[in-house]
């Protein structure tokens, strides 16, 4: 059990390290997501507590947030230094890609949103 | 000794550009050629008969097109139909799939504008093949990004003119087959070419090509559950990528969202079982691509300490998950997925529990010529193909794969689905012969240069030694690698005692094979034997499809002909019979009718039907299956209850036209028996054989569906011959007591009879109180007098 416990604290620590090596940007784009997944948990609970009656608010609101996270990882692999299959795209194109995805996106939502 | 090099260099990428830009050039001409072929394939119902909307569905949906060119869009999304399934209407706006009427409907405003006075029946009848040229531009696309541009044409030359999807795509077939066909291959390509680039664009404009898909047609579901089914194989063969990650997510969430607008699906995109695995494997690729960035954070001894306590927390949490959702699904009593769709999971579910869905012909299974039939050469081709998706395998060329072995399930589970299977056997072999081609050219190519090169060093010894001294005058490294192969193969024969030189030989070999891929050069003749062959079995393709083109899958069923000695006979009995009912009865007139005419009688007659192809309300159907099949009074009281004014029904047995109301009486029986348990069908057959001569049952002789289809028939011959059941009918002389039969067309194809008014009563005691004796002898029989006489 400490080895356990002992080397959980170093499984964080060293994840924490080596997080902390990433990019600034990347970093950025990690906090829009935490904050997208953060909303859409906010809206589960509140569901729960009041109930789904407009349910197609309820699916545009958490598809809105989901979606915004999946877009923010994409964008995310695309821009990221590291990965060597996207070291051709200049990190213009895959923003406009990402404005251009999140404003279909947006479109459907307020469509569907009631 | 530069410069030359440079000018030869120059001159060799000049004219590489030239190939390349007169190779493009030739592509996109043949594309032409192969939109204009698919077009003119599917034109030959306008050649032999006219210009005219085909079956049954095509009637529903040129209605509608009808209604929204007329009325426009908002009055479209708003449209409750009181014209159908009297007395409780339809609401259209909330159970059709726009796709294909808003299509139409797009391409006929978009003409007119320009001043091009195209009729909407017109644009309605060549949607069909407008889209089949467009679907094989999109298999050409589809096919290029798995294999070649080579490959692609071929496939695409082979889509324009596959039988299984012509026979739903013909000029008048006005069906959502028609544009859905060309939106799933346009989605697959799209998610193949995302798959292939990891661009974002390509995925939104994949998301949008499913959006279409979803608008066209009931059969989105496969490719919600294909691609998922993708995404898995690729996770467990070890082929995550990121770009795996965004062609999937984007498509979920966007994909989702896009279905959930559709009205007819609205919130089953989230709620029916078809589209849970689309959001479980969403969840897997989460959980796959947080193990593979956590794995690129951390060293590999912490990474295995990070599993072992994330494996130990997390079975327990899915567990919990796994068992929530099981209870949830398992209470409903489908588990959650449609009528439709479990009957293709489990073919017998339909014949056990929904006799509609089990009744419709293209719903059964299909047999083993009919797919020699519609897809005739392919079908031996495709295990070739799949054979050459293999080396190399790529994700695209496992995608085409599985979508084959998919869809080859679903087309054995009924026969409408073969449709799907054309394009997945389309691509594969298009994949396969030009693979083929690819093969026998370069032996050509290479044993003719060999020979131009050969012809002074020419040895009568084993073939390894003549390409040997060749590689003096080498002009391509083929042959060196050829020669190197055929020096190996004399070593590797003598195996056991040269072992040991066996493999420093073969590991010389693969080093060089490495960066030359080991070509295949078979010999001259049998090169051009395999393209002469080649070449034959593509001209006997072609032929058959032309073949089934015209004569098997032209025919626009609603006008029927024959050949006779006298010539061409034409059967134009349905038009006929519902332009009498459009001009000899009120609009009002509610007419009833088995649920296959609903859709012509809407369209047509202009008149409001009780049930029609759409088939969604069981109990309403059972009805009217139910007075088919009783006596003249119960029938009369059952029609008179749902302020039926006519009854139409089709009987073949003058002309012999088999897909009447006869033979299809047995299913108005088992729907009706499904719902009103004193149907039932033995009293209907007499030794479990359905018969309707002399050896039949009484209720069969007394039901409504025998009366009116045999009425007077035996005025025609004077013994009352039924040509489609091949023996003379067994009640001969009758009278219709509740009906009266007002209209027969010119070959008694179609028979309409309208209810007969309820007589005003007589009240017994007046009678006797005014006529005193006439009465008394009257009462005895009175009693038994029908007092609807």
């Amino acid at each position: 059990m400490p080895k356990a416990t002992s080397d959980a604290k170093l499984l964080i620590q060293s994840l924490g390290k080596a997080y902390a090596a990433t990019p600034t940007n990347l970093k950025i784009i990690d906090l829009y997501m935490v904050f997208a997944v953060a909303t859409a948990l906010i809206q589960v609970v509140y569901m729960g507590v009041v109930g789904s009656f407009p349910f197609n608010s309820f699916l545009s609101g958490i598809l809105s947030c989901i979606g915004t996270a999946v877009l923010a990882v994409c964008l995310r692999i695309q821009v990221n230094k590291d990965n060597k299959e996207f070291k051709d795209l200049p990190p213009e194109r895959a923003f406009a890609d990402f404005v251009l995805c999140n404003l279909v996106l947006h479109l459907v939502i307020m469509n569907f949103l009631g | 000794m530069a410069e030359p090099e440079s000018s030869t260099a120059a001159a060799g990428a000049g004219g590489s550009r030239l190939r390349n830009a007169f190779g493009g050039v030739l592509c996109a001409f043949t594309l032409l050629l192969i939109g204009v072929l698919a077009f003119s394939i599917r034109l030959f119902s306008v050649i032999k008969y006219e210009s005219v909307i085909h079956e049954f569905d095509p009637y529903f949906n040129y209605r509608v097109t009808q209604f929204l060119s007329k009325n426009g869009i908002y009055e479209f999304w708003n449209w409750f139909d009181d014209r159908t399934w009297y007395p409780l209407g339809r609401v259209i706006g909330g159970t059709v799939y726009p796709g294909l009427t808003l299509t139409a409907g797009t391409i006929w405003w978009f003409v007119n504008s320009l001043n091009i006075p195209l009729s909407v029946e017109t644009v309605c009848v060549f949607t069909a093949p407008i889209f089949s040229a467009n679907a094989s531009w999109a298999t050409y696309l589809l096919t290029k990004e798995a294999k070649g541009t080579g490959a692609g044409l071929m496939a695409a030359a082979i889509l324009a003119m596959v039988p299984s999807y012509i026979s739903r795509s013909v000029a008048g077939s006005y069906d959502n087959e028609a544009v859905a066909i060309f939106a799933l291959i346009f989605t697959f390509y799209l998610y193949v070419k995302t798959l292939n680039t990891g661009s974002l664009f390509y995925a939104t404009l994949n998301a949008l090509s499913y959006f279409y898909m979803v608008c066209s047609w009931g059969g989105y579901t496969f490719i919600i559950n294909l691609i998922p089914m993708h995404v898995l194989l690729c996770i467990v063969t070890g082929r995550y990528s990121s770009r795996l990650y965004i062609a999937y997510a984007p498509l979920v969430i966007l994909g989702t969202l896009l279905a959930a607008l559709v009205p007819v699906v609205g919130f089953n995109a989230v709620m029916t079982s078809e589209h849970f695995a689309s959001f479980l494997v969403f969840i897997i690729l989460h959980v796959v691509a947080l193990v593979y960035y956590i794995k690129g954070l951390l060293t590999p001894r912490l990474f295995k300490v990070a599993m072992t306590l994330v494996i130990s927390v997390g079975l327990a949490v899915c567990f919990a998950v796994v068992a929530i959702l099981v209870a949830l699904v398992a209470s409903s009593p489908t588990k959650g997925w449609s009528g439709r769709s479990l009957s293709l999971l489990d073919p017998t579910y339909a014949s056990k529990y929904i006799p509609i869905i089990a009744s419709v012909s293209e719903h059964q299974p299909p047999t083993w010529p009919s797919y020699f039939m519609d897809i005739n050469v392919l079908a031996f081709l495709v295990p070739a193909g799949i054979i050459s998706c293999f080396l190399p395998l790529s994700d695209a060329s496992s995608f085409v794969v599985l979508y084959l072995v998919t869809a080859v399930y679903f087309s054995g589970v009924m026969v409408r689905l073969m449709l799907v299977l054309a394009p997945a056997a389309c691509i594969l072999s298009g994949i396969a012969l030009s693979e083929a081609f690819n093969v026998l050219t370069r032996s050509i190519k290479c044993q003719l240069a060999k020979l131009f090169d050969d012809s002074p060093a020419a040895s009568g010894d084993s073939s390894a030694e003549s390409s040997s001294a060749s590689t003096a005058s080498a002009n391509s490294a083929k042959n060196e690698n050829r020669s190197e192969k055929n020096e190996t193969a004399p070593k590797e024969k003598p195996s056991k005692k040269n072992r040991k030189k066996e493999k420093e030989v073969t590991e010389s070999v693969p080093a060089k094979h490495k960066k030359e891929k080991k070509l295949l050069v078979l010999p001259m003749e049998a090169s051009v034997m395999g393209i002469l062959l080649l070449i034959v079995l593509g001209g006997f393709y072609v032929v058959h499809c032309v073949w089934a083109a015209a004569e098997a899958y032209s025919a626009p069923s609603i006008v029927l002909t024959s050949r006779s000695r006298e010539g061409l006979h034409v059967f134009d009995d349905f038009r006929e019979a519902y332009a009498w009912l459009s001009h000899n009865t009120d609009v009002d007139d509610k007419v009833a009718s088995w649920w296959d005419y609903g859709y012509q009688t809407t369209a047509m007659a202009n008149r409001t039907v009780i049930v029609d192809n759409n088939t969604w309300n069981n109990t309403h159907i059972a009805t009217v299956g139910t007075a088919m099949s009783s006596p003249e009074k119960a029938a009369w009281e059952i029609f008179n209850s749902l302020d039926v004014k006519y009854v139409l029904v089709v009987f073949g047995g003058l002309v012999g036209y088999p897909s009447d109301d006869i033979n299809k009486f047995l299913w108005m029986v088992r729907i009706g028996g499904g719902v009103f348990p004193h149907i039932k069908e033995p009293d209907y057959l007499r030794d479990g054989n359905y018969r309707v001569d002399a050896q039949a049952t009484p209720t069969m002789l007394n039901c409504l569906m025998y009366k009116l289809c045999y009425y007077r028939f035996v005025e025609t011959d004077g013994k009352g011959f039924d040509r489609v059941r091949g023996y003379e009918i067994g009640k001969k002389h009758f009278k219709l007591t509740h009906f009266e039969e007002v209209f027969t067309t010119h070959h008694w194809m179609v028979r309409i009879y309208k209810l007969k008014p309820q007589k005003n009563r007589v009240r017994g005691k007046l009678k006797k109180l005014k006529s005193g004796s006439k009465t008394s002898s009257t009462i005895a029989a009175g009693r038994k007098k029908n007092p609807w006489q």
